[in-house]
Parts: structure tokens; C-alpha cells; sequence
């Protein structure tokens, strides 16, 4: 026993380790990919089989503007967190804001291509293959905007509140590191959505 | 220190009122804590899903018995598949493994606690409402209650016109909120292996528990998610009109096969792992050495977690593939055999020339060594497709995955309870009761597993409630169920040896086993914050360095 309790005396060499954080987000990011993948599949693997329209070729319409919302507010989040790194908190603010404005808009863009997709054209998730398949894909990927932001309407609200500055910027990365995804997610929907699937 | 340490707890815990102990365990973030009630709730589902299995033995005891329904037959074959992988085997193992990985890398908790508790009621959750669905499954269309699609729950069987009621409901949901806790379990256990490792403790030095716990974390991730999302799927076609896997509306059945089963074939190896896991950490300290192999150990169960995602349509040969991909299937499951077998060599290896001590944990492995040795046997057998089209949906399938799900998973299971009670609790637990225990279930298990090979290669076909007494079968069913029994009272006699010592159990002290790793270095059970001061490690085996200053591995490292 007390051979055990010997602390032991060698002087420990520099040890760092990743931000958990980062590595936490990072497996979420890989087990959501793995979940899209599937649903990219399924959409895929059904191209083309509905037996009943309307097909994609009818009715979908590519959301350009929207996908460039979406897209720039990647680089707003990015440099609305490195402004916080370096203590700009009102830049900070200001581009988090404008973030939540782009995540807004896109996520208003899809709501507007489902009215009109089901009020014009009849399309609904249960009207045939491909109904099923682009609702539940585009829905999916959706979902995790509207969490996004809704996370990133927290965070405002605490900067706001002057609750954010430079400490935080580790923890508003991984927020960050999320949104890029989301934002990734829809490249690889767009592309077999709006260009493969037609 | 430790000892004044537990004298305080347990007066502490004398004068509380047991409301005040339960909210300490309901609220509880501590990692032991969690493990702990993990490792207790997949006990409970053991018992309910042993009782599923028996009640399934005594119906296919003789031909034309009528002790249950069919339709309750049914019932008891899917909830005993899916409350076993579910919610005994996954919970068990997320339970060590939550227990001990942070005692074994040096750390004083998970990286995220929160989020750990989060995932254990997640889990429990899940398990709760599959059984509900005995009381809730029926709703109001007086259908069947619980789920009676099997485990794999194929398409069309799932649909609204075949599965009337909410059984199935239940099951997707139940599997959909526990394969999200599992997903919690897998991020936090990488996040804690990656980043809460303490000073010296390098990913070369980490215990292989650690290791393969990384491996099997980064399987859940991959590979559990594609049943969430079929499950997602699922959902949508038996709620919103969705036409996923309705093959009236061109929607594919096989489909679903593919996405269950490229879960399905990947969560035999997040079983497994964990139970290599145990026996890399047992094997070595009841052989006096250490592991023979270390990296090739590391790099094997990499590759097996890599391979294992490509190998899933073996279990779908007899649907009809193209022959390009039925070799590439072929071919995949040949090859998992090979890191596999180096695995084997390598246990052997560690035993070899070693001064081995047949303690209750030991006896566990080295029966785990044998059947899984025989289970991979079989494996391979099934694995080709010509012999797969022949036997596959029989009994010898079902021999098959109880072998490396009993004989090799469970076995090591038995080995990590004998191991690390005296860990967790402070008490031995009973060598003689262990190892009446040990032999018992070793009996029952062959008679029931080895005979059960049999009827399936002269035919019979698995899920069925009853046949006709002329096949030749009777026999050998009667002799696989009296197996049963057996392993049935030998499982009675490990939870009576789990009662009896944690009350009057031999004192353990800190390091009953003479072992290595960290988590032997603080006193049993570990105080709340784990280590008074965060260790510092030089090698692989820590506490060897200590107890030989001598002649310490960090010498050799």
C-alpha cells in the first residue's frame, strides 16, 4: 500500500489535449452526416421511381438566393467569431445578428417553396416517392437550421446582455463549427436535389 | 485516508432518509454513479429477456406444444432480440465503460457529466416505453400489444396494414430515443478518451480498454445513426402517408434491409469490442503479464471497426444480389476474420509462458476464448454465400450469433462483473458461488448453443412456435431447452452471489487483483472526485512503475 500512495516524481512534460468542446461538436457533426447520408440515399435510390406526379422536373424551382443566404452567413459566423476572439464585441454582435438574418431568410425561402409546392402543385409528403423523400431530406436538414437558430438567437440574447466577450470565444467556435455544418449539409442537398435529382 | 474517507460516507449515508439517497441517484452526474445505474438497469432487462428466451424454450420443448399463442410467441422472440441488444448488452457496456474509462485514463469525470446523465435516462427512457407497449400497444384498435415484427422489423411487415395498432410505434420510438442516448454515450466517450487524459497518459500508454472503447464510439456514431434515420423513415410512413418502404407506391422493401442491417452488422462489433476490451484488461493480470502485442491489439480492432462497416449484405445473401455483390460481401466477412484471429493469437500469446491463476474472471475469458473461437467458425461458414443460401433464416443462425453473443459477449461480461465489483462496491465477490456459477453456465450454455446447431442444419427454421413431431427434432429441441434451465439457475446463482457479497462480502481494499492500471489505485469504491491529485503516468502499466520502482516500464517505453 504505501509503494502505492508514492507520488511519483518525474516532472510531467507539456500536456495539451484538444478542447473538448471541439471534439464533442466534431462526433455530433459525424454522427449527424452518417444520418443525412442515409436519407441522401434513399433519395437518390428513388429518383425517378414515384409512380404518380409530379415530378421534380415540374415543380422544383433552384433556390439560388437562398442558398447564397445561407452560404454567406458561414462567413458571417466566421468572422463574427473571430471579432469576438479578438474582443470586437460590437462587430461581434453586429455579424451574429446579420447571421441569424441569413439563417432567417433561407429558412423563410424554404417555407415559401413548400406553400407553393403544395398549394399549386399539390405535393405532399404523401402524394408519392418523391414527395416522401424531398420533404423528409430537405426537412431534415430544415430541422437543424431552426435549431441553429435557436441557438444562436441564445447567444445573442446573452451578448445583448453583455454576457459574451473573449472567454467565450471557445464555445461560440463549436456553435460556429455546427452552423458551418449545417450550412455543408445543404451543399449536398442542393447538388442532389436541385441538380442530380432532376 | 481512504478508509476515513469511506467511514465518513457510510455514517453519512446511515442517518439520511432513503428520499434524500433516491434524489442523490435520479440527479446524479458523477460518471460511477451513472455506470452504475447502466450496469443495474441492463440487469433487471437481463431478467425480463431471460424470462422472454424461457418462455420461448418451453413452447418449442416438444412438437405441437400450446403452452403460448403464436401470436404471443411472436411477441416474446421480437422484445427478447430487441430488449437483449437494446437494453441489456448496449447499457451493460456503456456502463463499464462509463465507469471505468475515466478511472483509467486519470480523469475525474466524463467530458461532459450533464449530457452523460442526459443519455442514461435517454436510454432508460427507451426501455421503458418498448415495455410499455404491452399496457399501451393495442390503442384503440384492439390489435396485438407488443411488437411482434422480430427484431428487424422487415418491411412490409411494419406497415399500417400488417401492424395495426401502435406495437410497432413503440418500437421505433423506443429504438429512436435510445439510439439517441447511445449517440450522447458515444460523443461523450471520445470526447473524454481525446481530451481528458491526464498528464503522461499518451493515446500509445492508454489502457486497451481505452482504446477499444474509442473504437467502439466511434461505431456507435456511424453506425447506430442509420438505424435512427430508417427509424425517422419509418415514422414518417406510418404517420404522415410517407411511402419509404410501401411497395404500393414503388417504395422498396429491401431498402429497409439494407439501411437495418448496415446498422445491424456494425452493432455486433459495438458489442463485441467492449467485450475484447474486458478480456485484453483480465487476461493480462491473471497471466502475470503484460499484453502480448499491444499495437498490433490498437491496429486490429481499428481495422475491425473499419471492415465491419462493409460487410452488412451478408445477412441478406438469400435476397438475391447480383454475384459481383455477393462476392464483394463474401470476400469483406473473410477478411473481418483476420484481424479477428490475430486477436485470438495474441490473448493466447499473453497466457502463454505466463503464470496464469484460474480465478473466477480468468475462467470467464478463457471460455470466452473457445466459444468465440467457435462462433467465428461458424461465422465464416455462414459467411459464404452458397452455404448462407442453404442455412440462412434456420436454427444453425440462430446457434450462430447466441455463440458470439453468449458465448463470447456475455462470458466476458460475467468476467468484468467478477473483475471490477470489488472495484465498484469494496467487496469481493464469491469465489466458490463464482465458480459454481462459471460451470453451470458453461453446461447449460453448451447444451443449449451446441445442440441447437443441429436442428437447424437438418431444417428447422427459426420463429416458428411449433412443428410437427416427425422431423427428427424433439430431441434435440428438449435438450436445448433443458440448456436453458441451466443457464437460467446459473444466472439465479450470480445474482444471489451479487447480493450476498455486496453485504457480507470479503473487504476488497484497493488492489485485490495486484493489477495496473490507474483505476486499481484509489480506494474501492473511488471517492466521488476519483484522484485527490491528478496522477502523472510514464508507461502503459502505471502501477507497476510504483509498486517496482526498481525496475519500472518507463524504463522500457
Amino acid at each position: 500500500m504505501s509503494a502505492i500512495s508514492t507520488p511519483i516524481t518525474q516532472a510531467p512534460e507539456a500536456w495539451s489535449l484538444p478542447y473538448r468542446g471541439k471534439v464533442g461538436m466534431a462526433c455530433l457533426i459525424i454522427a449527424e452526416s452518417a444520418i443525412f447520408t442515409i436519407l441522401v440515399v434513399a433519395y437518390l435510390f428513388y429518383v425517378g421511381k414515384s409512380l404518380t406526379g409530379p415530378t421534380p422536373r415540374e415543380v422544383l424551382e433552384t433556390p439560388i438566393f437562398y442558398t447564397i443566404c445561407l452560404l454567406s452567413s458561414s462567413l458571417t459566423i466566421h468572422f463574427a467569431s473571430r471579432s469576438l476572439e479578438r474582443g470586437k464585441r460590437g462587430a461581434f454582435l453586429g455579424l451574429w445578428f446579420l447571421t441569424i438574418v441569413l439563417g432567417g431568410l433561407f429558412l423563410f425561402g424554404t417555407g415559401q417553396e413548400w406553400h407553393r409546392l403544395i398549394y399549386e402543385h399539390g405535393l405532399t409528403i404523401s402524394t408519392n416517392l418523391f414527395g416522401t423523400t424531398y420533404y423528409s431530406l430537405v426537412g431534415l436538414h430544415a430541422t437543424h437550421v431552426t435549431i441553429g437558430l435557436l441557438m444562436l438567437s441564445i447567444v445573442l440574447l446573452f451578448g445583448l446582455a453583455g454576457r459574451v466577450g473573449p472567454e467565450q470565444a471557445a464555445r461560440v467556435d463549436v456553435l460556429s463549427m455546427y452552423w458551418h455544418f449545417v450550412d455543408g449539409v445543404w451543399v449536398v442537398v442542393f447538388t442532389v436535389v436541385y441538380v442530380l435529382g432532376r | 485516508m481512504s478508509s476515513d474517507v469511506m467511514a465518513i460516507q457510510t455514517a453519512e449515508a446511515a442517518g439520511r432518509p432513503w428520499v434524500q439517497t433516491l434524489h442523490e441517484w435520479v440527479t446524479t452526474v458523477d460518471h460511477k454513479r451513472l455506470g452504475i445505474l447502466y450496469i443495474f438497469y441492463a440487469l433487471v432487462f437481463l431478467g425480463i429477456a431471460g424470462i422472454e428466451a424461457i418462455v420461448m424454450r418451453i413452447q418449442l420443448m416438444h412438437a405441437h406444444n400450446d403452452f403460448v399463442s403464436p401470436q404471443v410467441f411472436n411477441r416474446m422472440f421480437t422484445m427478447h432480440g430487441t430488449t437483449m441488444i437494446f437494453f441489456v448488452v448496449m447499457p451493460v457496456l456503456f456502463g463499464f465503460a462509463n465507469y471505468l474509462v475515466p478511472l483509467m485514463i486519470g480523469a475525474r469525470d466524463m467530458a461532459f457529466p450533464r449530457l452523460n446523465a442526459f443519455s442514461f435516462w435517454l436510454t432508460a427512457l427507451g426501455g421503458i416505453l418498448l415495455y410499455f407497449s404491452f399496457v399501451g400497444g393495442s390503442g384503440l384498435y384492439g390489435a396485438g400489444n407488443a411488437p411482434d415484427v422480430g427484431w428487424w422489423a422487415y418491411a412490409p411487415l411494419t406497415s399500417r396494414a400488417f401492424s395495426p395498432g401502435h406495437s410497432t410505434d413503440y418500437w421505433t420510438i423506443a429504438l429512436l430515443v435510445s439510439g439517441f442516448g447511445s449517440i450522447g454515450t458515444g460523443v461523450n466517450l471520445i470526447a473524454t478518451i481525446l481530451s481528458m487524459r491526464c498528464p503522461g497518459m499518451k493515446l500509445s500508454r492508454m489502457p486497451l480498454m481505452a482504446w477499444l472503447t474509442l473504437v467502439m464510439s466511434g461505431l456507435v456514431l456511424i453506425s447506430l445513426t442509420p438505424l435512427s434515420a430508417a427509424q425517422l423513415m419509418l415514422l414518417v410512413d406510418r404517420y404522415l402517408g410517407g411511402h419509404f418502404f410501401d411497395t404500393q407506391a414503388g417504395g422498396s422493401a429491401t431498402l429497409w434491409m439494407h439501411f437495418f442491417w448496415i446498422f445491424g452488422h456494425p452493432e455486433v462489433y459495438i458489442l463485441v469490442i467492449p467485450a475484447f476490451a474486458f478480456a485484453s484488461e483480465i487476461i493480462p493480470v491473471f497471466s502475470r503479464k503484460p499484453i502480448f502485442g499491444y499495437p498490433v491489439m490498437v491496429g486490429a480492432t481499428v481495422c475491425i471497426g473499419f471492415v465491419s462497416m462493409s460487410v452488412w449484405a451478408h445477412h441478406m445473401f438469400t435476397i438475391g444480389m447480383n454475384s459481383s455483390a455477393n462476392a464483394f460481401f463474401v470476400l469483406t466477412t473473410m477478411a473481418i476474420a483476420v484481424p479477428t484471429g490475430i486477436k485470438i493469437f495474441n490473448w493466447l500469446g499473453t497466457m502463454w509462458g505466463g503464470k496464469i491463476q484460474f480465478k473466477t474472471p480468468m475462467l470467464f475469458c478463457i471460455g470466452f476464448l473457445f466459444q468465440f473461437l467457435i462462433a467465428g467458425l461458424t461465422g465464416i461458414m455462414l459467411g459464404a454465400a452458397p452455404f448462407n443460401w442453404q442455412l440462412s433464416g434456420s436454427y444453425f443462425v440462430v446457434a450462430h450469433f447466441h455463440y458470439m453473443i453468449v458465448g463470447a459477449i456475455l462470458f466476458c461480461v460475467f468476467a468484468a462483473f467478477y473483475y471490477w465489483f470489488p472495484k465498484m462496491t469494496g467487496r469481493m465477490l464469491n469465489e466458490s458461488l463464482g465458480k459454481l456459477h462459471f460451470w453451470l453456465f458453461v453446461i447449460g450454455f453448451h447444451l443449449t448453443f451446441d445442440f441447437m446447431h443441429i436442428p437447424g442444419v437438418l431444417g428447422m427454421p427459426r420463429r416458428i412456435y411449433t412443428y410437427e413431431p416427425d422431423r427428427g427434432w424433439d430431441t434435440l429441441n428438449l435438450i436445448v431447452t433443458i440448456g436453458s434451465f441451466i443457464q437460467g439457475i446459473a444466472t439465479l446463482v450470480f445474482v444471489a452471489n451479487l447480493v450476498l457479497s455486496y453485504f457480507k462480502g470479503a473487504k476488497a481494499g484497493n488492489d485485490p487483483w495486484d493489477a495496473w492500471t490507474l483505476e486499481w489505485s484509489v480506494s474501492s469504491p473511488p471517492p466521488a472526485y476519483n484522484f485527490a491529485s491528478i496522477p502523472t503516468v510514464a508507461s502503459r502499466r502505471p502501477l507497476w512503475d510504483r509498486k517496482h520502482p526498481e525496475d519500472p516500464d518507463s524504463r522500457y517505453d
